[in-house]
């Protein structure tokens, strides 16, 4: 199909007046949940999924556009002003925004996230718009081998690649690889990992596991390490607007910062951690101003900032296009497809393209109403800042634990809320990374029916994996993927040496 | 719990060994419930394989987290505050009670939210209860009666 015909079709349904409303609440509703301290884009989904559990699939997918950009513009204004981000791709961010914040200029530091995050998400949703149709003429080709080798390129990329341990990453991958086998298999019914709990026959909730690492264990880390600092939030003093000086010195920075940002995201190795500091470094490299660095220089806040969003829509085309999610966010977003059914992939784009074209166009309208919304409303996102951390984690915990009482008010499914809360209490105090846990959990499964029934074809020959030439390619990649950590962690600690 | 001491890099991690033995039991956990499983499958994996690859990973992690925590190599960690965790914990513990019980959802939340309040250093107890019981009812009423979710239902939702 045409791309601007699908795209133009794709608007038409984003703009019914219903649709409209939906992605106005999803942004509001997702900045205001994304502004609070500790919680980023990934658990803002994930808390926000009950809301959309009775409303149709394109309106929800919809709002969840929404939803999703406006947490990962609340993360952003919570780096900028308490320097906490939510989570490790606003760590950038947090770096010269909060020392922008601290010399009073803390809304022109807002300003440039905020319009750096809209440049930077029309650029790459643009970007999504036009290689989306083009990955899925290549996707439908893919048989289930083809299918099973590309998630084990996702999984080494997401857990082992890029961590700063790929053992502690793998690990965590293989708790969430674990926990993606209980329940009933579902080509022969046999129960497995059950221990006879009828409540595990369904096997783990993506949702439950996700608030339980996330919110629960996000809680519970904090409450334990309460006496070690104190969070200070900074008032946003002065003109909330841009100079001249200041739009001179953003520009390029946004610019550069979606180059980055768009292709490592669609790439499927996940994280925004890469772009957001390739973008710092380089600004800091780059920059006329290099005293200004570590004492809040705007670049530092621009770039990253942009680099953010762009991965942000740019992990929505391994998402839409191949199923396949590569952070946390995108997983949940899997999950919120799966609450109905819908399995994103090639065969999504041909049986239902006004979801999808109206969901890719939702993006821009989300851009567009946090560009509009934002700036005005900061008022009131840094008064959401200001409530006591008592009260603020209180009704986190209410509020995650609501998602499961209203999904399945059984006390095993509390009861693993719970201990998934310790779980990821346990994993942040031993820096285990927790995403790899939840990409586990989602795609093991599938991985696992990818390769049972490219299995099942070849009657049982493990070569029909090396014969097709994708497949042998993406096991290399993957190979060459897990090995590299291994070989420069040698190299790593040679240079640490010489330093 | 011991401590990522920087002048003696090599010092043993208990936590870690802790981890590595965690992550064994998890596989063997594994392979002894995949024995139950019959393999139904003509050609290919039945479903006992794949536990058991899965299995054999996590016992080469066991292995790989327990060589860091022979070197010492876990990151460095600070000091944690036990007392607020449990608090939580009796929350979350109080909760699942109240709820397997019939006690409703207001009560259950209020309950959380009180107990949570108090293990970030709140001392008001009585005024927390009241925010607590008053937000719950809200949080009800917004979402069974608006957004229509069914929250079960207890002796103050059946006053409302």
């Amino acid at each position: 199909m045409d791309t601007f015909a699908a795209l133009a079709h794709g608007m038409a349904v984003a703009v019914q007046p219903m649709n409209l409303l939906y992605a106005l609440i999803g942004v509001f509703l997702g900045t205001a949940v994304g502004v609070l301290p500790g919680i980023g884009p990934a658990l803002t989904v994930a808390l926000l999924l009950p809301v959309t559990y009775k409303l149709d699939p394109g309106g929800s997918l919809i709002m969840f556009a929404g939803i999703y950009y406006g947490g990962m513009y609340g993360g952003s204004t919570t780096a900028i002003l308490i320097n906490t981000p939510g989570e490790s791709a606003s760590m950038a961010t947090a770096l010269e925004g909060n020392k922008m914040a601290k010399a009073g200029r803390g809304g022109p530091a807002l300003a440039t996230s905020a319009i750096g995050s809209f440049v930077a998400g029309t650029i790459a949703t643009i970007g999504l718009a036009f290689l989306a149709p083009w990955l899925v003429d290549f996707a439908v080709r893919f048989g289930p081998e083809d299918y099973f080798a590309l998630m084990c390129v996702a999984f080494v990329t997401v857990s082992a690649t890029f961590g700063d341990s790929p053992i502690r990453g793998l690990t965590s991958l293989f708790i969430g690889l674990t926990l993606g086998l209980v329940g009933i298999d579902k080509l022969t019914g046999q129960a497995r990992l059950a221990f006879g709990v009828p409540e595990l026959l369904d096997g783990v909730e993506v949702t439950t596991l996700a608030v339980g690492l996330f919110a629960v264990g996000e809680a519970l880390y904090v409450a334990s390490r309460r006496h070690h600092s104190e969070e200070k939030l900074e008032p946003v003093r002065g003109s909330l607007w841009m100079t001249k000086e200041d739009w001179k010195r953003s520009w390029k920075p946004w610019l550069r910062g979606t180059m980055f940002g768009f292709p490592i995201g669609a790439l499927p190795a996940g994280g925004a951690e890469i772009p957001t500091f390739l973008s710092y470094s380089t600004e800091k490299r780059l920059t006329k101003h290099p005293e200004e660095f570590g004492k809040g220089a705007i670049e530092g806040v621009a770039g990253p900032e942009a680099a953010n969003n762009a991965s942000a829509a740019g992990t929505l085309v391994p998402l839409l296009t191949l199923g396949l999610p590569t952070s946390a966010t995108a997983a949940m977003m899997l999950a919120g497809f799966q609450q109905y059914g819908l399995n994103p992939g090639p065969l999504l784009f041909a049986e239902r393209p006004d979801l999808v074209w109206g969901l890719i166009a939702s993006l821009f309208i989300a851009n567009m109403m946090l560009l509009v919304l934002n700036l005005p409303l900061v008022g009131l996102w840094v008064r959401l800042l200001a409530i006591p951390q008592p009260w603020l984690y209180a009704g986190i915990l209410v509020f995650a634990t609501m998602g499961t009482i209203a999904a399945k008010p059984s006390v095993v499914e509390l009861s693993m809320l719970a201990g998934f809360g310790v779980l990821g209490f346990l994993m942040r105090r031993f820096d285990f990374p927790i995403a790899p846990v939840v990409v586990g959990l989602i795609l093991g499964p599938i991985a696992e029916s990818q390769l049972r029934r490219a299995l099942a074809i070849s009657l049982g020959d493990p070569m029909t994996l090396l014969q097709s030439p994708i497949s042998a390619t993406l096991l290399g990649i993957a190979l060459i993927a897990l090995l590299a950590p291994f070989v420069l962690k040698g190299l790593g600690r040679f240079k640490a040496n010489e330093d | 719990m011991t401590s990522g001491d920087p002048a003696q890099p090599r010092r043993v991690d208990r936590a870690g060994i802790v981890i590595a033995a965690l992550l064994a039991l998890l596989a063997a956990v594994l392979v002894w419930d995949a024995r139950g499983l019959q393999s139904a499958a003509m050609y290919g994996m039945g479903p006992e394989a794949m536990p058991v690859v899965i299995a054999c990973g996590l016992a080469l992690l066991a292995i790989g987290n327990f060589i860091d925590a022979l070197r010492g190599n876990l990151p460095a960690r600070e000091s944690a505050d036990p007392v607020p965790v449990v608090l939580i914990l009796i929350g979350l513990a109080l909760l699942i009670a109240i709820i397997g019980f019939g006690g409703g959802f207001i009560l259950a939340t209020a309950a959380l939210f009180v107990t949570t309040s108090a293990a970030f250093g709140r001392r008001a107890v009585l005024v927390d209860s009241i925010i607590a019981l008053v937000m719950s009812t809200l949080i009800y009423l917004a979402f069974d009666r608006l957004l229509t979710l069914s929250l079960p239902a207890g002796p103050l939702e059946r006053l409302l």
